[in-house]
């Protein structure tokens, strides 16, 4: 049952990141493509989250953490730039 | 039909279902209009399905040790995704990328007035209190 399980999410996860890329590559606007990429990081853990699930083991569990810890970051980052670049002279 | 059965059916349910949460927001990503209702759609994997691929995990490791680290896992992630849903959003407004007519309303409207108003008549103050110390 688990290699189907296996199978089935492979199938899924694969055709929503190939989503999520187009999203990345079409985005009319940079602030829809740091949605679609932080989409993406949530696909990659799901990944992970199956691939140890399905196998039994837990190698990848601290790098999970680590990505929900730090993976807002970028995207954090990047609004800011645009809000800022926007203002422009305005000083914040 | 013995426990072990009854576990595994659980975890592949929860495991198919979160792995329908992230093809639910690349297809949310690819059909909404606009920034805002995109942002909604991407939420899903980020809560619902990870908490239940990590529901997944921990039913299929069998151990009690690994609850907490999920738990921290996801907790982690229910403080964060809102940080950043925020600053997106309010980049994303502060820049127009959106669709006003779709909003069914919008509070932040009256705040960004009343903010200009204000600082308007700030600077008119200010222009005045040059003014007074010019003379």
């Amino acid at each position: 049952m688990m290699q189907t399980v296996l199978t089935v999410t492979a199938v899924v996860l694969s055709l929503a990141a190939a989503g999520a890329i187009i999203r990345i590559g079409r985005g009319p606007s940079l602030l829809d493509r740091v949605l679609a990429a932080d989409v993406l990081l949530a696909i990659f853990g799901a990944a992970l989250c199956i691939d140890m699930a399905v196998n039994r083991h837990l190698n990848n569990l601290m790098l999970l953490v680590a990505i929900s810890l730090i993976g807002f970051v970028g995207s954090v980052t990047v609004a800011r730039f645009v809000a800022e670049r926007r203002e422009g002279s305005r000083e914040s | 039909m013995n426990p072990e059965t009854v576990i595994d059916a659980v975890s592949a349910v929860f495991m198919v279902v979160g792995a329908l949460m992230s093809l639910g927001a690349a297809i949310g990503l690819l059909r909404f209009p606009d920034l805002m209702s995109r942002m909604h759609a991407a939420t899903k994997p980020q809560v619902l399905g990870l908490f239940l691929l990590l529901a997944a995990l921990g039913l299929q490791m069998r151990t009690w040790w690994v609850w907490p680290v999920l738990l921290v896992a996801w907790l982690f992630q229910l403080l964060t995704v809102p940080v950043s849903a925020h600053m997106v959003g309010r980049a994303g407004y502060r820049t127009k990328h959106l669709h006003p007519e779709l909003l069914s309303s919008d509070e932040l409207e009256a705040v960004v007035q009343k903010a200009a108003q204000k600082a308007a008549q700030k600077t008119a103050n200010h222009g005045v209190d040059d003014d007074d110390a010019g003379r």
